[in-house]
């Protein structure tokens, strides 16, 4: 299975190749794609430093277009779409019809991947995509159980990526307006999710508040951790209880997971985190290679080592990890 | 402007159903959605079901009936549940999913597209359009602006308009999980839910520690805490060429709404403003008043 590795910045993508990235993702400096952080993604020179350092290696580049085209910015995606193809990227990473289309048609021998945006969750959602825009790979949301990965892959039309490690979506990515119903920017049109511009964090007597649009989304006693409020995460009044009632910080983590993966056909394993440091990139990135080539060398012998689970759990949101969806009880 | 009555996002039993619709069917609608789009698991009616009361009701009215489509399909057997219900053979299909895109554009079928199709542009549109799509409602969080530009760009794409039908009452559809909330609520497994969420027949309020109302719960799908209302917004709505306004279903009053809708697209001048959200309509947040925000 092909790892394929985040790069918010230069020395991140440095990082990834350096760790072993089969593949690195990196989006433009704009809201085309669905990291637009202050600060993120690469301009063009570090994106040339960047694809001489991937050719130099030997891996490949994809970028990210992935969020919904405004009909006002229609250029920007266009534009993003031929810069991408003029780059000579190894696959392009899109979720609008829209954009697929103008990239098939402008561009055919782009390789066309169906982001995770796209919300595929099953075979003849992927057909729609194939066989309209022949795409060559299709990123799967991170609602399926292993079961239901199994006969996605199984019945697909196109070889499938899932996510391995990172941030957890609760809901199915490109289904979920909850960030613009409290803050008006949402990750399908402004590619942002709990943006940064509308979060305040507040020291009150009954504790350390953090707000999303003046939304208080959490409450810390001095001993408990604060994480960053990501709306879905924080806690709230259900039926009188107070609690994470949508969803816990935690990260995913399916490292136990990579034999069956494997035995599924999974074709590439993607970690998350464009909005990651270097230093993040680079740790993830040189674990799940250690693990990729532990299991390709002995498949029946892998296993989990404990020390690559406890590097993960230190960079996961609340320490803690999870099996996400893959696991049914979970959900 | 014609009114249409969206598919039911809660769920109720049978009977609760049943009586709704026999309820409606005495409203001023022109169009009915009827079926499940939230989750699998609900079969208070089955397709049959759904299909019987289609062709009950049609004996009692003119109002077109359309049958809208899962939204989130991930298991074998919730396609092949999708593909039954694009073969019915009867009844205009709403699509919530790509993957029912496909199955009816491969069958050759127009299709409205629900709104959570992720439509929002007109390229999108025109790709939509070549598939079979019919009739367009945008999703919820689309402001009429981008709307309006959507419908534009088509129109220099040389591409024919399809109908257009906007979310203009209830609680919004904002989100689909994997997990179902209101199982969660109750501390009960997913597999073992129970049905819990019949219970609840306008879903769980979820409110900020603060007590302010933020979100709907309703089994996997979470919607807007807010009933939104685009009444006051008529005037737009007329100017934009919206075909239909989607009233979604509550679990009460639902007559006095279809009633006070119907006088406003009849002449009764529309109100200044009513409670409730419309931020997104405005391109603010949704869960906003727009008339609050000072944008009115």
């Amino acid at each position: 299975m092909q790892l394929v590795c985040p790069a918010g910045s230069l020395p991140a993508l440095k990082a990834a190749v350096r760790q072993g990235a089969d593949a690195v993702y990196v989006g433009f400096r704009d809201d085309t794609n669905a990291r637009h952080f202050a600060g993120l993604n690469l301009d063009e020179k570090q994106l040339q430093q960047g694809l001489e350092l991937i050719r130099k290696e030997g891996r490949h580049l994809y970028v990210a277009v992935n969020t919904y085209a405004q009909p006002d910015g229609w250029a920007r995606w266009q534009r993003a779409v031929d810069h991408a193809a003029a780059l000579g990227v190894d696959a392009l990473i899109a979720a609008d019809p829209g954009v697929l289309a103008y990239a098939a048609q402008h561009h055919p021998d782009l390789n066309l991947h169906l982001s995770v945006q796209g919300s595929a969750t099953n075979a003849q959602s992927l057909a729609f995509y194939q066989s309209r825009y022949n795409i060559k790979r299709a990123v799967l949301p991170r609602v399926l159980s292993l079961t239901q990965v199994k006969q996605v892959a199984a019945t697909s039309p196109v070889p499938v990526e899932v996510f391995a490690f990172g941030s957890l979506c609760i809901m199915a990515e490109g289904r979920c307006h909850l960030s613009s119903y409290l803050t008006g920017e949402s990750p399908n049109l402004c590619g942002v999710c709990s943006p940064a511009k509308a979060v305040r964090w507040e020291e009150t007597p009954e504790g350390l508040t953090s707000r999303l649009n003046g939304v208080l989304i959490d409450r810390y006693q001095a001993d408990e951790p604060a994480g960053y409020p990501t709306l879905c995460k924080g806690r709230f009044l259900v039926n009188g209880q107070r609690f994470h009632a949508l969803e816990e910080p935690t990260s995913l983590n399916t490292l136990d997971l990579i034999p069956q993966l494997s035995a599924i056909g999974v074709t590439a394993v993607k970690i998350e985190g464009r909005q990651r440091s270097p230093a993040y990139v680079e740790q993830v990135v040189r674990v799940w290679r250690a693990a990729l080539d532990s299991y390709q060398r002995a498949p029946q012998q892998y296993c989990v080592e404990p020390q690559w689970n406890s590097v993960l759990a230190g960079l996961s949101e609340g320490s803690q990890t999870t099996l996400g969806a893959y696991h049914r009880a979970w959900q | 402007m014609q009114l249409s009555l969206g598919p039911v996002l809660f769920f109720w039993s049978r009977d609760k159903y049943l009586n709704f619709y026999s309820e409606m069917i005495e409203q001023p609608l022109d169009v009915i959605y009827l079926g499940e789009t939230v989750c699998s698991k609900r079969r208070a009616l089955s397709l049959d079901d759904w299909l019987g009361l289609a062709r009950e009701l049609k004996q009692q009215s003119n109002a077109e009936l359309v049958l809208s489509g899962l939204t989130l399909v991930e298991a074998a057997s919730e396609l092949s549940s999708l593909k039954r219900l694009c073969d019915n053979g009867e009844l205009l299909v709403e699509a919530n999913d790509t993957g029912a895109v496909q199955l009816l554009s491969e069958r050759k079928l127009p299709f409205v597209a629900g709104p959570a199709l992720n439509i929002y542009n007109g390229h999108a549109l025109r790709e939509y359009l070549a598939a079979g799509l019919q009739r367009w409602v945008p999703p919820v969080e689309c402001s009429a602006q981008l709307v309006e530009a959507s419908l534009r760009q088509l129109d220099e794409l040389g591409v024919a308009r399809p109908e257009l039908e906007i979310f203009a009452y209830g609680h919004l559809p904002l989100a689909y999980s994997a997990r179902c909330f209101t199982a969660r609520a109750e501390n009960r497994p997913k597999d073992d839910c129970q049905f819990c969420c019949n219970g609840y027949p306008e879903g769980i309020g979820l409110d900020s520690q603060e007590g302010q109302r933020l979100f709907t719960i309703n089994g996997i799908q979470t919607m807007s805490g807010e009933v939104c209302n685009l009444i006051a917004d008529y005037p737009r709505l007329a100017a934009l060429g919206a075909d239909y306004l989607r009233l979604s279903p509550r679990a009460e009053g639902m007559a006095e709404v279809v009633q006070s809708f119907h006088h406003v697209l009849h002449g009764a001048a529309a109100p200044l403003a009513v409670s409730g959200c419309n931020g997104y309509w405005h391109g603010v947040p949704g869960m906003l008043r727009a008339e609050d925000a000072g944008l009115c």
